[in-house]
C-alpha cells in the first residue's frame, strides 16, 4: 500500500473516532456546554487538558526550534510547563472552589463590576483567537503536505470537524475527544524518538539517550564538537542573554497560567481537591512530550549534519571537497520535502556540493578556512515565500520528516500525520469554546441581555461557536502576516493582564475595582506597544527589534513579565486613593480560600 | 457553605501560604534558578552525558515541577483535614 493512501486511512480512522466520541458525549444543558456538567475524573481531566494545551506549535514546531537553538530552546521547555505549579497554587483550587463558568465571570463578581468583566472579554478574545488562527493554519499545512490535497480543502474538513464536535458537543464534547487526541499525539510523537534514540544512541528511551553515549563519548559532547565544526554556538550553550532568558521564561509560565482556555478545564472537576491533582496529572501528560522533544531535536540536528557534511561525524577535514555530499546523492527524504520549499539546496559555487555552515559565524579562523575551501555561502537552507533562497531550514522539518529521516515504515509516518491534526484540532476546539462561552454566557446573560432563558443561552453559545469557527478558519485560509509573531502577542498579553489581576483577586482581599481595572489595561497597553514597537503589527516597526534597543535588554517574547509587574504596582497606587472594596466581597474572596462546600460548578 | 465551628480562618490561610511560598521557593530553583542563573557553574559537573545546568533547564526542572504539584496536593490536604474545612 502507498504511503497516501495508508496516511488517508490513518488519519480517517482517527477522524471517526472523534466523531463517534462526539456523538457519545453531547451536551444538552448549559452546564455540560460549559464545565462539561462538573464531574470530569481529575485524570481524565489532566489528560484533555494536556492536549488542550498542547498545539500544532508544541507538536510540530518546538522540537525544531529547540534543535536549533540548543540551549537557547530551554525557555519553551521550562516556560510552558512550569506554568502548571502556577495554576496549581496560585489559581486552580481558588477558581473551583469559586464555582463558575468563565474567567471574566471571575473577575466581573470578584471586581463587582461589568466594565471589568468587559474588558476581561477583551482580552479573552484577543489571546484566543490569535492562538486558533495559527491552529487551522496548522491543519490546513498538515493535510496539504501529508495527503497532498489542497489547504482550502484541508481547512474546511477540519473547520467541519471542529463544527460538528465544538458546537453540539460543548466541553463535554470535547472533554472526552481530546482525550482521544492526546492518545494519537503522543504515540505520533514517541514512536520515532524511540526508533532515532535507538539508531543514535543505542537507548530506547529518548529522556536517557540524550544523555547517553556514542560510542567513547556522550552524545551531547559528540553534537557539541559537530555543530562547532560547521561554524555555529555550542548546542549546550546559547547566545540570549540571561536577563532575557529570565524573563521569556517567566513570561511563558505566567502567561500559560493566565490563558483562559487552560484555566477553564480546572472548571470541570467536582471538588477543589481535584483541580490540584488533576493540574500534576495535566504536567505528567505533557511532560511525557516536554521531555521527549529536547531529545528530538538534538537528534535531529546530529542526523542533518552528519548526512550534509560526512567528516563531522568522524572528526575528518571538514573542509576536504568530498566531505560535503554530492547533490545527486540527496536522501530521498530531502528530495520529496523539497517540493515542500521546507528544505531547499542552491549551489552557489557550482561544486555540484551541499556546503552546509554558519556563514555568519563569529569563529574569524573558521571562517577563513571556509573562503579557502572556495566556499561562497551556506547552501542548505528553505525556501522562502517568493521563491528565493533563505538561509535556514524550516524547522517544522525536523519533526514532520523525522520518520523518513530515521528511515522508518509507512504507518509510522502516517501517524505522525494523524497526530499533528489531532494536536492542532484540540487545541482549537478548546479556544473555540472559550470564546463562545465568553460572547454567550459573559456579554449576553452577564451584562447586555440577562434575561435570556437557558435554552437560548445554549443556542448562542452554539452560534457563537460557529461564527467562531468560520472567522478562524478565515484567519487560518488568509493568514494576516503576523501569525508567526503573535504567539509572544497571546502569551505577553495574558501574562500582563489576566494573570495578575486574577492572582490580586484570591490574595488580596482589599483589591478593588478601580485598581484591577486600571491595573489591567495598564498591562494590556504597555505590552501591546511594546510588542507592536518593535514587531510592527499592522504598521512598520518604530525600531529595529535588537539587543540594543530593547528596554533592559528584554526582548518583545519576553515583556510580559515587566507588563505584569507595572499591572500590579498600578493596581495597587490606584487602589489605595480610591474606594475600599466592599465587605461583601471581601467575605466572598475569604470564601474562595477554603475547600469545604464546593459542590459542582454553579449557576449562580 | 456553613463555616465550621472550629475554623480558624487565619491560622489556615498562613498555613496556606507558608506552603505556597515553599512549593514557589522549590520552582524557582530548579528553572530559574539551576537552569538560568547558575547553569554555567553547574554545567561543571556531568551526570550521565548531561552537563548539569543542561539537564535542569531540559528535562531535570520539567520533572521536578510534576513531583512538586502532587507533594503540595497532598500537604494542602493535611492542612485542610487539619483545619477541618476539607470536603466530604
Amino acid at each position: 500500500m502507498d504511503l497516501k493512501t495508508l496516511t488517508f486511512i490513518v488519519v480517517g480512522l482517527s477522524f471517526a473516532l472523534y466523531i463517534g466520541v462526539a456523538i457519545w458525549a453531547r451536551a444538552g444543558s448549559t452546564k455540560e456546554f460549559y464545565v462539561a456538567g462538573g464531574g470530569v475524573h481529575p485524570v481524565i481531566n489532566g489528560m484533555a487538558t494536556a492536549a488542550d494545551w498542547m498545539s500544532a506549535a508544541s507538536f510540530i514546531s518546538m522540537a525544531g526550534l529547540i534543535a536549533f537553538l540548543g540551549y537557547g530552546g530551554s525557555v519553551y521547555l521550562m516556560g510552558w510547563t512550569g506554568g502548571y505549579v502556577l495554576l496549581a497554587v496560585l489559581l486552580a483550587p481558588y477558581l473551583r472552589k469559586f464555582g463558575k463558568f468563565t474567567v471574566p465571570e471571575f473577575i466581573g463578581d470578584r471586581y463587582y463590576s461589568n466594565a471589568a468583566r468587559i474588558v476581561a472579554v477583551i482580552c479573552l478574545i484577543f489571546i484566543s483567537f490569535t492562538y486558533v488562527a495559527g491552529q487551522m493554519r496548522g491543519v490546513g499545512i498538515v493535510f496539504s503536505r501529508f495527503l497532498e490535497v489542497d489547504i482550502t480543502t484541508g481547512l474546511i474538513v477540519g473547520m467541519g470537524l471542529v463544527f460538528f464536535y465544538a458546537v453540539l458537543g460543548g466541553m463535554k464534547g470535547i472533554t472526552y475527544t481530546q482525550v482521544a487526541q492526546y492518545v494519537v499525539l503522543i504515540f505520533a510523537y514517541t514512536i520515532p524518538a524511540v526508533f532515532i534514540s535507538l539508531q543514535i544512541t543505542g537507548n530506547p528511551i529518548p529522556q536517557l539517550g540524550l544523555g547517553g553515549d556514542m560510542g567513547d563519548v556522550g552524545f551531547l559532547q559528540k553534537l557539541d564538537r559537530v555543530v562547532t565544526d560547521l561554524g555555529f554556538a555550542a548546542y549546550t550553550s546559547g547566545d540570549k542573554s540571561m536577563i532575557d532568558v529570565f524573563c521569556i521564561t517567566l513570561a511563558l509560565m505566567a502567561g500559560t497560567a493566565g490563558l483562559p482556555h487552560v484555566i477553564v478545564r480546572f472548571f470541570t472537576v467536582p471538588k477543589v481537591h481535584d483541580a490540584r491533582v488533576s493540574a500534576g496529572w495535566a504536567l505528567v501528560f505533557i511532560a511525557i512530550l516536554y521531555t521527549t522533544a529536547p531529545a528530538v531535536g538534538a537528534m535531529a540536528r546530529y542526523n542533518l549534519s552528519t548526512t550534509v557534511n560526512t567528516a563531522v561525524a568522524t572528526g575528518g577535514d571538514v573542509f576536504a571537497p568530498e566531505a560535503s555530499m554530492l547533490g545527486t546523492d540527496r536522501p530521498g527524504w530531502m528530495q520529496r520535502w523539497e517540493k515542500t520549499g521546507l528544505i531547499h539546496w542552491e549551489d552557489k559555487n557550482g561544486d555540484g556540493r551541499i556546503q552546509y555552515y554558519n556563514e555568519k559565524s563569529k569563529n574569524a579562523e573558521f571562517l577563513a578556512k571556509a573562503e579557502a575551501a572556495g566556499w561562497k555561502g551556506n547552501e542548505l537552507g528553505s525556501k522562502g515565500k517568493k521563491g528565493e533562497f533563505d538561509g535556514k531550514v524550516d524547522r517544522d522539518i525536523m519533526v514532520l520528516a523525522n520518520p523518513e529521516i530515521a528511515g522508518l515504515p509507512n504507518w509510522v509516518i502516517a501517524l505522525v500525520a494523524a497526530g499533528g491534526i489531532a494536536a492542532a484540532l484540540s487545541t482549537a476546539a478548546g479556544l473555540l469554546l472559550v470564546i463562545s462561552a465568553s460572547i454567550s454566557h459573559d456579554l449576553m446573560k452577564g451584562v447586555f441581555a440577562k434575561n435570556i432563558s437557558e435554552k437560548t443561552e445554549l443556542l448562542a453559545g452554539r452560534i457563537a461557536a460557529a461564527v467562531a469557527v468560520c472567522v478562524a478558519g478565515y484567519l487560518g485560509y488568509n493568514p494576516p502576516g503576523f501569525v508567526a509573531e503573535v504567539v509572544a502577542f497571546a502569551f505577553g498579553l495574558a501574562c500582563a493582564s489576566l494573570f495578575p489581576t486574577i492572582v490580586l483577586g484570591i490574595f488580596n482581599k482589599a483589591m478593588n475595582k478601580e485598581g484591577a481595572i486600571v491595573g489591567m489595561l495598564t498591562g494590556l497597553f504597555f505590552t501591546m506597544g511594546y510588542i507592536v514597537y518593535f514587531k510592527g503589527i499592522f504598521i512598520e516597526p518604530m525600531a529595529k527589534n535588537e539587543a540594543a534597543n530593547w528596554f533592559m535588554g528584554i526582548s518583545p517574547e519576553g515583556i510580559g513579565v515587566v507588563g505584569a509587574i507595572l499591572n500590579i504596582v498600578v493596581a495597587f497606587i490606584v487602589s489605595k486613593m480610591t474606594a475600599p472594596c466592599p465587605d461583601h466581597i471581601q467575605h466572598l474572596v475569604e470564601d474562595i480560600r477554603y475547600p469545604r462546600g464546593a459542590g459542582t460548578a454553579q449557576t449562580h | 457553605m456553613s463555616k465550621p465551628q472550629t475554623f480558624n480562618p487565619q491560622a489556615y490561610w498562613g498555613a496556606t501560604l507558608r506552603l505556597l511560598l515553599t512549593t514557589l521557593a522549590i520552582w524557582f530553583v530548579v528553572s530559574f534558578g539551576a537552569g538560568i542563573l547558575f547553569r554555567d557553574a553547574l554545567d561543571g559537573i556531568h551526570v550521565g552525558g548531561y552537563p548539569l545546568g543542561f539537564w535542569f533547564a531540559q528535562q531535570g526542572s520539567i520533572f521536578i515541577f510534576v513531583g512538586l504539584i502532587f507533594w503540595y496536593a497532598s500537604r494542602m490536604d493535611r492542612i485542610d483535614r487539619d483545619h477541618d474545612v476539607h470536603e466530604e
